[in-house]
């Protein structure tokens, strides 16, 4: 043991010194330890997180069917009869109108979500006051912005479905070529992940029917908000990438 | 000094199934991955003996399985790879240790999000069964190898197995997909979010590093299998062409054209090398921890371990052309990718060295854990100096689908993996079971499977060099080939030695949960924080006190201590505030 010098705490090697790190709330399970409460600041924290998470992974998703879809396009093809190569992408005629009325849709949802998102921080900053006995602000009944959203994001998914009757009407299917495969294959990856947000939107608004606390509901509410924008933006990217790139 | 903050103590559920079978708690989950990831490795051993069996009778029919037709052996060679690079690399360092680890490790009660650490594993689960479902489905299983090139992957027609068995391999492996993004968004927040007071990021013990490294690959890696998996299901049963050209099947002329195999190749391979560390990088976690804790001091250069694995993590996404020097790259973007391949070296040995570091000349407590962590490194090496040869694209063009390939991913990805599960399952049963593991007869499974795994893949060097193809089920009729039969024979009866070897683990492992003696809290005189509580933890970890950290994970042989290391929430040590 003679030769060997060991560490000392802040040397390296040992892994860390004694930094001195202030209490983040970490090490909890999302409650006060001394009270048991549940601490919703941590919680609200945490679900972020998770959220940027979740993003970074459909976005890696997008990433790769946006280079896939790239590399299709300038792929050339063999024609048997002529025995030479061309390029197979072909057009397709997107039903322009529709497509731009659901980006609207979607664009006007993510604002009324956002409404929702400030609304329900609000009362959530004020609940504890509320429970003071004695203590009656206005119980003022706001706009159910939750739920105008949810009818949007239906409407966004049924302009979508309409959009796809469109493209089936003026007939390219999935296989008529790489290009209308793609459309089906973009717009499709889009609506799934924005029906989770309906979804995550519906139990945002069931459990204020089963009146839990509104500060565990605004969570919910702040997360679905964040994703429901990023929802938004990702759609105006596949936009532009089915408009500029087609 | 103040050592622990006092909290509330959960009782934990009752009732069998929200104790057992649904159960919300990480360590519960951690073992359920841990068995699952044995049952699978089980099938896949089982497949490889198969595999093995036929190369030296190809005639044979055996008991169960009947005839094994050149079908038949590549359903086995597909099947075989895939469970165990999905539900046994993939599955047991992160999902089973790294569940049940890594909230103790950093002072945590449980994972952020238990709901959703519950859910991954019964995905995974359900993709497990439905990639087994492959063999019973008519057709039987898929023919087109664990990575699943298309053509031959995309379309219905190109042999038996390419049906519906084809359908269900992919699926499963888009379903393993959803459930490893779960499970590493749920690995980062909670090593961003849940660390006990005092446990900074370079205080975390080495294991928590790889974990939360590997959490980051998956995340990125993952989500671009899911999309090439669904563009593969596209083109097989919407008549998409994404990646079949115009083929001709049987004399008959497809339906598709123009597609590309090769977006598939990158696309799969940009998952593909992430993966390949998503397997390796728990075990070098868990290497390094077992070093430092049996040499008796500190882990040589912590720091550089922790920036080698970043390092590792960011390179990994850069070089996936390297498997596809034969797929008529350009020469510049093969030699990019390269040089590319080759920088991972650089971190890979300066991780060698540090392990080679932290056992100099200290005095090494031999145990199994140990005997499996150096065990590690050595497979580590030896199939590690085998990736510079092949990143050289003109050896390449000799090695690639050759013998040789096989030779190092099994070393360094198959069984340099398996060894850190040994190491952390000999290590950490006492803490998750309460009961030691026998000594003896782990002895004796070290000795036997580190000298079987360099028999079998050892000798496949070789084999490739001399031309040795790979992927083919008979070697007999090949005139060249036939000279190398002899090593084939050797590989096989050193398979056999090594998978029959693997019945006194699994009996070690069930005796000593129900019988071993009892262990101690921290028999292993170790440092880190699963070692300050009880044995088994409670429910919530640390039994109602949240602990509070003061020192780095691996501080053994500190002057002036009482004992020769300090628990990571011991006062300070050697410091006088
Ligand atoms: C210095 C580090 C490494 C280098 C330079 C390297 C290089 C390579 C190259 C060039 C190939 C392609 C060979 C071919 O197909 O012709 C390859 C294949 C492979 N490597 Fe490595 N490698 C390294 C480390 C690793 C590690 C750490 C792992 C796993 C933990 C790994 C797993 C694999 C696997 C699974 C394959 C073959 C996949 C297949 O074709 O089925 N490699 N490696
Ligand atoms: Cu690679």
């Amino acid at each position: 043991m003679a030769t060997y010098v060991p560490s000392r705490p802040g040397d390296q090697v040992g892994g860390g010194g004694d930094v001195p790190r202030p209490p983040n709330g970490g090490g909890d399970d999302g409650r006060y330890p001394d009270s048991n409460l549940p601490n919703y600041g941590a919680r609200l924290r945490r679900a972020r997180l998770g959220l940027i998470c979740a993003i970074a992974t459909v976005s890696m998703v997008f990433v790769s069917l946006t280079s896939a879809y790239i590399v299709r396009r300038g792929l050339p093809t063999f024609d048997e009869s002529s025995r030479t190569y061309f390029r197979d992408w072909g057009s397709v005629q997107l039903p322009w109108l529709l497509l731009t009325i659901n980006t609207a849709l979607l664009l006007i949802s993510s604002l009324t979500i956002e409404k929702a998102r400030r609304n329900i921080t609000r009362s959530a900053a004020l609940a504890p006051v509320r429970s003071i006995p004695g203590i009656s602000l206005d119980e003022e009944r706001s706009f159910p912005w939750l739920g105008v959203t949810i009818l949007l994001g239906f409407g966004f998914l049924i302009g979508q479905w309409m959009a796809w009757g469109e493209l089936k009407g003026r007939g390219f299917f999935v296989n008529t070529n790489p290009n209308s495969s793609f459309i089906y294959l973009l717009t499709a990856a889009h609506a799934v992940h924005l029906a989770g947000g309906v979804v995550a939107m519906l139990w945002a608004g069931a459990t204020s029917l089963l009146h839990r606390p509104v500060e565990g509901r605004r969570i919910a509410v702040d997360v679905t908000a964040w994703y429901w924008h990023f929802m938004a933006v990702l759609w105006l990217y596949i936009f532009a990438l089915l408009a500029f790139v087609h | 000094m103040a050592t622990s903050v006092t909290a509330h103590a959960h009782a934990g559920p009752q009732g069998f199934i929200r104790k057992y079978i649904f159960s919300l708690d990480h360590k519960v989950i951690g073992i359920q991955y841990f068995f699952l990831a044995l049952t699978a490795v089980w099938v896949g051993m089982f497949l490889s003996l198969l595999m093995r069996i036929h190369l030296l009778w190809p005639g044979v029919t055996l008991p169960l399985v009947g005839d094994i037709k050149p079908e038949t052996y590549l359903s086995l060679l597909t099947m075989h790879g895939t469970i165990m690079v999905f539900f046994v690399l993939t599955t047991a360092p992160q999902g089973g240790f790294g569940n049940y680890f890594l909230p103790i490790q950093i002072g945590a009660p449980d994972m952020a999000f238990p709901v959703l650490n519950m859910l991954s594993f019964w995905t995974t689960f359900v993709a497990f069964v439905v990639i087994i479902a492959a063999f019973f489905v008519s057709g039987g299983a898929p023919l087109h190898g664990w990575t699943g090139y298309p053509p031959l992957s995309a379309l219905q027609s190109a042999g038996p197995g390419e049906g519906l068995g084809a359908d269900l391999w992919i699926t499963s492996i888009a379903i393993f997909c959803l459930a490893s993004l779960m499970g590493a968004l749920n690995f980062l927040t909670t090593t961003l979010d849940m660390r006990a007071k005092g446990m900074t990021m370079m205080r975390m013990p080495l294991t928590v590093w790889s974990w939360f490294i590997t959490a980051i690959l998956g995340l990125l890696a993952f989500g671009v299998l899911l999309s090439a998996g669904i563009l593969l299901l596209m083109d097989r049963n919407m008549g998409t062409s994404f990646y079949v050209p115009l083929v001709v099947v049987n004399g008959q002329i497809m339906g598709h054209k123009g597609g590309s195999p090769l977006l598939w190749q990158h696309l799969f391979w940009f998952f593909g090398h992430p993966e390949v560390y998503i397997a390796i990088l728990p075990g070098m976690g868990v290497a390094s921890q077992i070093l430092s804790t049996f040499s008796r001091k500190p882990i040589f250069g912590y720091k550089a371990m922790v920036y080698a694995m970043l390092a590792i993590g960011f390179f990994g996404f850069m070089v996936w052309g390297h498997h596809m020097f034969m797929s008529g790259m350009s020469p510049y973007s093969a030699f990019a990718f390269s040089l590319l391949t080759m920088c991972i070296g650089v971190p890979s040995a300066i991780k060698t060295f540090n392990w080679l570091g932290t056992m100099y000349k200290a005095r090494i407590r031999f145990q199994t854990p140990m005997l499996y962590a150096i065990g590690f490194v050595s497979l580590f090496v030896s199939g590690g100096l085998s990736g510079p040869f092949l990143a050289q694209p003109v050896l390449d063009i000799q090695l690639h689908d050759t013998y040789f390939v096989v030779g190092h991913f099994h070393l360094i990805m198959g069984v340099a993996a398996i060894f850190g599960m040994f190491a952390a399952t000999y290590y950490w049963v006492p803490k998750m079971f309460g009961r030691m593991m026998n000594e003896t007869w782990g002895r004796i499974h070290f000795f036997i499977t580190l000298a079987g795994t360099y028999a079998i893949f050892m000798p496949m060097h070789y084999l490739g060099i001399a031309g040795g193809t790979r992927r083919y089920s008979q070697y007999t009729e090949v005139a060249y080939l036939q000279k190398l039969m002899p090593l084939h024979q050797f590989m096989t009866y050193a398979a056999i030695i090594t998978i029959a070897a693997q019945f006194i683990f699994v009996i070690n492992l069930f005796w000593s949960i129900f019988r071993g003696p009892k262990a101690s809290d921290n028999p292993w005189e170790s440092t880190t924080l699963e070692w300050t509580t009880a044995t088994p933890p409670p429910h919530d970890n640390f039994g109602g006190v949240t602990p509070v950290v003061h020192n780095g994970p691996y501080e053994y042989a500190v002057p002036g201590a009482a004992r020769d290391f300090v628990m990571q929430t011991d006062p300070a040590a050697g410091t006088t505030h």
